[in-house]
Formats: C-alpha cells, sequence, structure tokens
C-alpha cells in the first residue's frame, strides 16, 4: 500500500493558514458548481431525453447551460417569506444545517495526490458519519414550517434516513477489511497499484469483489438523498417537496445545493472507494505530476458513471411506500450487508 | 351480443296511442324489459299510480309511501343491485324574466306557459324520480313518486342502496326535498351558507340577475356575405364581438 | 350497509398501542390527538378541485370526507335556458378529457324524442370519434397513474402519445379538447382527406405506447407494491354506490353498456371483448382500462374498415323543435355509465336535463373506501379511480 504524502513542491512558500485558506474558499466555490452541474447535466438533460422532451434548450445558446445559472440568479433576488405561525430561528437555521453537512463531506474527497482538504486516518468513517447530520436539518425544516405537509414529510425523512444509515455503513465496511485501512487516499492507493490474480492491468477496483457492496451503497445513497424510489418525504404528487414546501428564495436554493451537492458527494465516495478514484492504474506508469492534473477529471468521469445509474434509477421507478420503504432497509439490505462483511472476512483471511 | 332492439318487435305490454296500423311503436318494451314489468306490477300492485314506458325503458309512478319499498323490492327481489341516479324536477313552467311584461330575453328559449306533465304524469309541481338496473340481467326501471308541494319529505333510499346519499344530498340541496332517512342532509356542491334552491323553476338563472340580458345587437355580417341591414336596432350600444 | 358514519377501521391490535410500545413498561398512557388534514382543492394528486378532509392517526385515515362542487357550473340549471345546440357546447366541457363521448347520449336523446336516426356515416364517425376520445383519455390515464405513484417518466410517455389521438380529433372536428361537432341529426363536417390511414398509423402507435406502459409499470416490482391489495372495491358495494365503467369491471363485474345495454351506436356491429379482472384493487383498475386501451384501437381499426359512404346529415329542420316527451339515453363512457334525461315541451331548448355523470358516483364510495388506508394510499386510491372534476361537478 503506498502513499501520497507527497511534498507540494510550488515556486513560492505557502504558510499553513493560508493553505488552509485556500482550500476552505475552494470547497466553498464547488461544492454549487458541483450541484449545478449535476442538476444541469442529469435532473435537466438526461431526464428530458429519457422523457422524450429538449429541457432547456434557450438559456445561454447552446443546449440552455445557462439554465440553473439563472435560476440561482432568480432564487437569489426572491422575496424571503417566513410563515408567520414558524418558529423563526429554527427555520431560518434548518438549510444552513443541510448545507453544512454537504461541504463538511467534501473535506475527504480526494481528487489527486495531494489535492485534498485534509486526508483524516478515519476518512470513510468520518464521510458517512457527517453527511447524517442533515437529518438534523431535515427535522428542523419539517417542524418549523408550521405546516402539517412539511411535518408529515420530515417525520417520513427522519425515519428513512436513519434506517438508511446502516446499510449505507455497512456496505463500506467491506471495502475497509480488504483496503486494511479506512484513509480514502489509502484506499485510492490500494486499488491502483493492486492486481487480479497477478495481473495489473487495471489495478484492482473494489466493485469486483465488492459488487454487493457497491450496489448497496448506491441503494442506500438513494434513500439517503431521498431520491426516488425513496422520495416519500418529498413525494411531489402528495405532499408537494414536503418538508422544502415554506422555503423561499435563498433558502430553497440552500435545499437544492444540498441534496444535489451531496448526491455529488456521495457518488464521489462511491467512485472512490469501488471504481478507484481519482487514480489511474499504477502498472499504466503515469508519473504523479501528472496525475496532479489529470486526477481531477478522471475522478469526475467516475462520478459521471456513477450519478448516471443513480439519477436513471431516481426517473424510472415509481416511489414505495413508508412501510415498505422500511421493510426493504431493515429486512432485506441490512442481513445481505451483514452477509457481504462475512464473506470479505473470509476471503481476507482465506487468501 | 344486444338484446333486441325496442324499435324493431312491435310487441308491447302496454302502448301509447298506436299512430298507424305498420309504424312499430318507438316506446314499446323488448322481452326482457316486458317481463321486468309485469314482475313490478303483481308485486307493486295498487302501489303504481301510472306507468308508461320511454323508448323500450319502464317508467312508473308509484305512491309517496311506497318509495322506499319499491326500491327494497328491486334490490332483493329483482336483482337491481345498481343505482343509477336520484333526482328531482319541478314541472312549473319558468316564469319570465323579470315579469310577465318585461322586454323580451330573447336569449332563452321560448317555453310554453301552460303545466303539462311527463310520461307517467304527476299529481302536483314537484317530483323524485329514479333510476336501477340490474349488471346480471341487464334491465332498468324508472320510478317517480310525487312530492307534497307543502310537506317535501321522500323517504330515503339509503337504508337499500348506500350510494343514494349524495344524490338525496344533491336533491335536497337543489330542490328543497327532505329525505326521512338520510344521516346527513348537507350541502354538496354549495357552499354552506346558501339560501335557497337553485333548481327550482322560481328561482332565477343567476347569471341574468347579475346581468340583464342586453337585448338584440347589431350583428356584423360574416366576411363574403352581402352586407344587410340588421334585424333590430338594439337599445344599447354593444358591439357584438 | 352501515349509513352511519364508518367505523373506525378494525385492526388486530389499537394502533395507538404501537406509540407507547416502548413505555410499556412505564405504564404512561400517551394519547395524541388525530390531525386533520385537508388534501385540496389545490392539490397535484386531486385531479383539480376536489377537496378531501382526511382525518388521520399517524398515516392512517380513521375517516375521509369529499368535499366537491368548486367546479359546479350548473349545468342543470343553464341547460332548461339554452337551446340544444347551445347545451352540446356546453356539455363538451363535463369531462374534458373525452369531451365528444359526452355530446353522444344527448344527441341521441334528442334525436330520439325528434325520431330522427343519424345515416349510417355519421353512426360510424361518432363511434369512431366516441372510441378515439376513449383512447385519449386511457392513454393519458396509463401515463398519469405512474406519476401519482412516484415514477415521472411515463407521465411524458403519456401526454406524448395523446397528443397523436388529440391531432386526429382535431383534423376531423377542429378542436383538440372541445369538439362541439355532433349536431341533431348527424355530425357537422364529414372525414378530411387521408385522415383514415392517419388513424390507422396513429392506432399502431397507441399499441405500442400500450406496450411501453406494459413493460414499464405493470410488471414493475415497486408498482405492483403500491397497487396490489390497495382500495379493494367490492363488487356488491361498487354497484349499490353507482360505481361504473372500467372501476366496476376491474371488481369482476361483466357489465358494458356497449354491449348489454339499450343498443347505441354502431357498437352492435362490432366485435369486441370486454375486460374484466376479478381483483378489484387499484393494480386491477389500472389493468382493464389498459386492455380496454388496446381494445378500443382495435375496434376503431374494425370500424375504419366497416364504414359505410353517404350523408352524414339527416334531413332536420333549420330551427330545430324537439317534440315534448322525455328520454333517457345511457352510454358507456370512458369513465363509467353517463346518461342524459332529457325532458322537452316542444320548445327549442329542453324543460329539464338531467346529466348523471359517471364520477359523481365513482367518488361517493370513497368516505367507504379510504378508512384505514395510509396516506400514500389514499393518493394511489384516488389516482385509480380516474375521476374528472368537471364529471363529479357538472
Amino acid at each position: 500500500m503506498t502513499a501520497f504524502h507527497g511534498p507540494l513542491t510550488l515556486a513560492l512558500e505557502i504558510g499553513w493558514g493560508t493553505t488552509l485558506a485556500i482550500k476552505t474558499v475552494m470547497i466553498l466555490m464547488i461544492v454549487p458548481l458541483t450541484a449545478l452541474v449535476l442538476g444541469y447535466v442529469f435532473l435537466l438533460k438526461m431526464m428530458s431525453h429519457m422523457q422524450s422532451r429538449l429541457g432547456p434548450m434557450d438559456p445561454g445558446g447552446f443546449h440552455g447551460w445557462f439554465q440553473l445559472v439563472g435560476d440561482g440568479i432568480k432564487f437569489i433576488q426572491k422575496e424571503d417569506i417566513i410563515p408567520g405561525q414558524a418558529d423563526r430561528r429554527v427555520f431560518a437555521a434548518a438549510p444552513a444545517v443541510v448545507v453544512i453537512s454537504t461541504f463538511l463531506i467534501f473535506l475527504v474527497i480526494p481528487a489527486g495526490p495531494d489535492i485534498i482538504v485534509k486526508d483524516l486516518n478515519v476518512g470513510v468513517f468520518y464521510a458517512l458519519a457527517v453527511s447524517s447530520l442533515s437529518v438534523i436539518g431535515v427535522l428542523m425544516a419539517g417542524w418549523a414550517s408550521a405546516n402539517k405537509f412539511s411535518l408529515l414529510g420530515a417525520l417520513r425523512a427522519a425515519a428513512q434516513l436513519i434506517a438508511y444509515e446502516l446499510p449505507l455503513l455497512l456496505a463500506v465496511v467491506g471495502v475497509v477489511i480488504q483496503a486494511g485501512t479506512m484513509s480514502l487516499q489509502g484506499i485510492v492507493g490500494f486499488q491502483s497499484t493492486g492486481s487480479i490474480f497477478g495481473w495489473s492491468g487495471i489495478g484492482f477496483p473494489f466493485i469486483f469483489t465488492q459488487f454487493i457492496g457497491f450496489a448497496l451503497f448506491l441503494i442506500a445513497a438513494q434513500a439517503e438523498l431521498t431520491q426516488t424510489p425513496f422520495d416519500m418525504p418529498v413525494a411531489e404528487s402528495e405532499l408537494v417537496a414536503g418538508y422544502m414546501v415554506e422555503y423561499t428564495g435563498f433558502r430553497f436554493l440552500f435545499f437544492f445545493i444540498g441534496e444535489f451537492g451531496t448526491a455529488f458527494a456521495f457518488s464521489a465516495i462511491a467512485a472512490t472507494l469501488f471504481l478507484g478514484g481519482w487514480a489511474l492504474p499504477a502498472s499504466w506508469g503515469i508519473p504523479l505530476g501528472v496525475m496532479r492534473f489529470l486526477g481531477p477529471g478522471v475522478l469526475f468521469a467516475k462520478i459521471m458513471a456513477v450519478s448516471f445509474l443513480m439519477f436513471w434509477v431516481r426517473f424510472t421507478y415509481p416511489r414505495l411506500r413508508e412501510d415498505q420503504l422500511q421493510a426493504l432497509a431493515w429486512k432485506f439490505l441490512i442481513p445481505i450487508a451483514l452477509f457481504n462483511i462475512l464473506m470479505t472476512g473470509v476471503f481476507k483471511v482465506a487468501f | 351480443m344486444s338484446d333486441v332492439s325496442g324499435t324493431e318487435t312491435p310487441e308491447a305490454a302496454v302502448e301509447a296511442e298506436p299512430t298507424e296500423a305498420v309504424a312499430p311503436d318507438p316506446h314499446a318494451l323488448d322481452a326482457n324489459h316486458a317481463d321486468l314489468q309485469a314482475r313490478l306490477e303483481s308485486a307493486l300492485g295498487d302501489a303504481i299510480l301510472e306507468q308508461s314506458p320511454v323508448f323500450g325503458m319502464p317508467v312508473l309512478r308509484v305512491r309517496r309511501n311506497a318509495w322506499r319499498d319499491v326500491a327494497e323490492l328491486c334490490k332483493h327481489s329483482l336483482d337491481c343491485d345498481y343505482l343509477s341516479f336520484i333526482a328531482g324536477i319541478d314541472w312549473m313552467p319558468a316564469p319570465k324574466e323579470g315579469g310577465a311584461d318585461a322586454a323580451s330575453d330573447t336569449s332563452s328559449p321560448v317555453q310554453p306557459t301552460e303545466t303539462t306533465y311527463g310520461a307517467a304524469g304527476s299529481e302536483g309541481r314537484f317530483q323524485v324520480f329514479a333510476r336501477v338496473q340490474s349488471t346480471s340481467r341487464h334491465w332498468g326501471v324508472t320510478f317517480k313518486a310525487d312530492v307534497d308541494e307543502d310537506a317535501l319529505l321522500v323517504q330515503s333510499w339509503v337504508p337499500v342502496y348506500p350510494g343514494a346519499d349524495w344524490h338525496e344530498r344533491e336533491c335536497w340541496e337543489m330542490y328543497g326535498f327532505v329525505f326521512d332517512g338520510h344521516p346527513a342532509l348537507r350541502h354538496l356542491y354549495l357552499p354552506s351558507e346558501f339560501e335557497g334552491h337553485p333548481l327550482r323553476k322560481d328561482y332565477p338563472l343567476l347569471a341574468r340577475v347579475v346581468k340583464p340580458w342586453p337585448g338584440l345587437v347589431d350583428v356584423e355580417p360574416m366576411p363574403g356575405e352581402a352586407e344587410e341591414p340588421t334585424s333590430d336596432a338594439a337599445a344599447t350600444a354593444e358591439e357584438a364581438s | 350497509m352501515s349509513t352511519t358514519n364508518p367505523p373506525l377501521p378494525e385492526f388486530d391490535i389499537d394502533p395507538r398501542a404501537f406509540r407507547h410500545l416502548a413505555d410499556a413498561q412505564v405504564g404512561v398512557e400517551l394519547v395524541t390527538g388525530d390531525m386533520i388534514l385537508n388534501l385540496g382543492p389545490q392539490h397535484p394528486a386531486t385531479h383539480g378541485t376536489l377537496r378531501l378532509v382526511v382525518r388521520l392517526d399517524g398515516e392512517r385515515v380513521i375517516s375521509a370526507d369529499p368535499v366537491i362542487g368548486y367546479m359546479h357550473r350548473g349545468y342543470e340549471k343553464l341547460s332548461e335556458f339554452r337551446t340544444y345546440p347551445q347545451i352540446t357546447t356546453l356539455i363538451n366541457r363535463i369531462d374534458w378529457l373525452s369531451s365528444f363521448a359526452n355530446e353522444v347520449p344527448f344527441i341521441d336523446a334528442a334525436e330520439q324524442l325528434m325520431d330522427v336516426q343519424a345515416p349510417p356515416r355519421a353512426q360510424y364517425i361518432r363511434t369512431i370519434l366516441t372510441e378515439l376520445s376513449r383512447i385519449a383519455t386511457f392513454v393519458l390515464f396509463l401515463g398519469e397513474m405512474g406519476l401519482q405513484v412516484g415514477a415521472l417518466t411515463p407521465a411524458f410517455y403519456g401526454f406524448r402519445d395523446r397528443e397523436h389521438i388529440l391531432n386526429l380529433i382535431e383534423s376531423a372536428t377542429g378542436g383538440r379538447f372541445h369538439p362541439n361537432f355532433n349536431r341533431i341529426g348527424g355530425v357537422k363536417d364529414d372525414l378530411p382527406w387521408g385522415w383514415i390511414n392517419e388513424t390507422r398509423t396513429a392506432m399502431k402507435t397507441i399499441f405500442d405506447a400500450c406496450d411501453t406502459f406494459e413493460d414499464l409499470l405493470v410488471g414493475n416490482e415497486i408498482f405492483q407494491a403500491r397497487t396490489r391489495s390497495i382500495g379493494i372495491i367490492p363488487p356488491e358495494l361498487g354497484v349499490a354506490y353507482g360505481v361504473s365503467g372500467s372501476n366496476l369491471r376491474a371488481s369482476g363485474v361483466d357489465w358494458d353498456l356497449r354491449r348489454d345495454g339499450k343498443p347505441y351506436l354502431v357498437y352492435p356491429e362490432l366485435d369486441f371483448k370486454v375486460w374484466t379482472h376479478p381483483d378489484g384493487d387499484s393494480f386491477a383498475r389500472y389493468w382493464v382500462r389498459l386492455q380496454e386501451t388496446r381494445e378500443s384501437a382495435r375496434m376503431v381499426l374494425q370500424m375504419l374498415e366497416q364504414m359505410p359512404a353517404g350523408p352524414i346529415m339527416a334531413k332536420v329542420p333549420r330551427i330545430i323543435k324537439v317534440p315534448a316527451g322525455e328520454a333517457w339515453v345511457e352510454t358507456e363512457n370512458p369513465l363509467g355509465q353517463m346518461g342524459y334525461y332529457v325532458f322537452s315541451k316542444g320548445a327549442t331548448g329542453p324543460f329539464r336535463v338531467k346529466i348523471r355523470s359517471a364520477s359523481f358516483s365513482n367518488v361517493s364510495i370513497l368516505p367507504w373506501l379510504l378508512r384505514g388506508v395510509f396516506v400514500p394510499d389514499v393518493i394511489t386510491i384516488l389516482a385509480s379511480l380516474y375521476f374528472i372534476l368537471g364529471d363529479i361537478d357538472r
């Protein structure tokens, strides 16, 4: 297992504080950008083409790429309405909590040999733990909205998000067992330098042995993002956006960024854990310096592939009812995840 | 796959006055419905005041105190499991808009001013009529019953056909018939504070009350037609669009 | 059948017991009040301005009370002040998704009173347009029920395939939604040149669309989990409430007015199958309408083969005065049994028209049907019953 903690050599000396500032600013800029890209490509364009229509074509000239930017500007300039009966402070804080949890996930996602905010030893653990902060935000939003539909949506969301934490976590335990480390850079390194039965042509992406884990992770991620088939909390035809319904303007934008940013983050984690992240196989002999430039692109391509799967399922399947959803998590996914861990452990020790 | 049409067979249990010897009676009942009519007559006896088929459908006017018995008979003995509707009718001719000598409102068709009644006759102004059908025997029958103008009380069909609930609510709200035995007669279409019973003939068409008919107006000829003098110069200056 | 307020649903154990199962040892009784939820009148799931006042216990419905009348336009009152052609324009708008089918029974009643027979070609044109409107309504239903259950994509396919039918109706009658095409004695115009071939092509796309919906939704496990055993209407209760059409046939009652009622239009000359399903749940209603769409397409193709040449309008006077009398005509409309009871006193307009609309009775079963179901199932049931607000409210 090789680590990529080489020194960052640049022309000028940068102190610790400046590095931190630069990294913070970059994260703050990147997260909405990722939400935008994901939203445009998949929500507006892919969904439209699957539904035999074109989606936005005019804004910006080329296939309407400016649509979401324009939507963002529109949201910012809207009137900020807080319902009369709402709990004002909780109402205002809820979108912030959701978005903060999104930003925090991005801190550990590696995009290149040195391109990571902080490579924690417990990277995987940290990422999944921090993503469950959004449950609090959802509950706050539903309660503070003083609206029965929002409350129903928030209660459904809380139950669902908590239920699907377990399959999410258990799905990656297999990866951790195989890699021997919870650090995301370490997992990337393991996959890149590994070999399958002695052939190291494509490294050793964990998807080959952890296909069950990959499927479970995707399903659980779908549920964590409250996307169809698990979108009871925001069931459009019943609750009309559920816990988000009373939010206007900038606050609604926060929820939107939270949803799509988290989708991007989960896709990034899936790509890192199962597909090899930013790294191309080490046997291809690409020097580290080149990977500093190629890394983000490679990661982006893998993220797009994973997101394609997630959004494709989103547009095709009807939604599960709340009790069916819970039954699926507790009675079906968790036993399979446990079985997966057992098998991984057995094979790790045996081979 | 279809029953014999009533217009082909000249046999009928009861016929209207035969117009010609060869013309088939359009109101004649086919064999199936004639059977139903016979059973109804034998079961109801003198509860039937009058009957007269309408285009192949038996129509019977029954005594008002037999209204629910008729329903029970149909549902339990005659296989008429399907309730089509229950409705009311007000036979009084509608009074002229604005009184008898008002300027003519040419927007509505001119209805005759004498009171005449329909197929099975009527005692007075109000009647309630209902239709039940059988999904298995493919027959159906319409019943009418008079409603006393002063008492406006009708027996409710809800204990027999649960679907009568909404039909009777609508009848009450539109005509004022009170259904004896209905669980909760409240407004169906109209707001709870609505006053009056709109489908009665003495209740005006509110659109005309809100804005009276402006009378004949200048009509532009269609493009291509010769310019013709308009038939009647209008009192108002409104141009027809 | 009880006529008082519907009783509480029967559970094996009291659902309130779930709430304090964790406190069972502590022995604290947590009794929470019921929540009253207002679904509508503005709500995406209620197909218009239907308001359902629902009393909830958690996510279970204790009682549901539909409040209708937000779209009541007073057609029966208006009909007493309008002439027959004017009323034809009005009643187009009762069931606006299949408008042509609304005109047919009314015009048929007027023709019976006048003792006028529309010529055979007009009857064929009427029947073809009625079946086309049935296909248009059902194709939209197939897609839109998927939307209510959560699948976003089938709805768009439903609208797209409906466009083919609407284009046909528009080219024949001039109106996509409100054709206003029937006249007493026949139809207004003959079919345009090339319409028959266009219709044949459109029917092929309808068959493909039905296959798409079958692949996309009918076999989907999630769709089945959401619709099987949801909203079962027992056949005896359904007929007693006046539920008709595909809803009744999905409960196993083999009754179709095109085949079993008084013969009207050209249905006696057609060869078609009446589809029923024994289950009576939401899935059965979806399945029956899917099969009926295919059956209607086959009927249209049959009629295109058999259609005779000839006049499209019988001889009627310019100003139509319908002789005194009364007539009742009931037809198998896409939504169910629709009927008009026309009372005439010899004027140019009727004395009274009683409009029996299908959705009125279909919706009256909701208070009974919605007891004890979950909130998402309420949406599924509303979608599967397929009512149109104009049809309920007239």
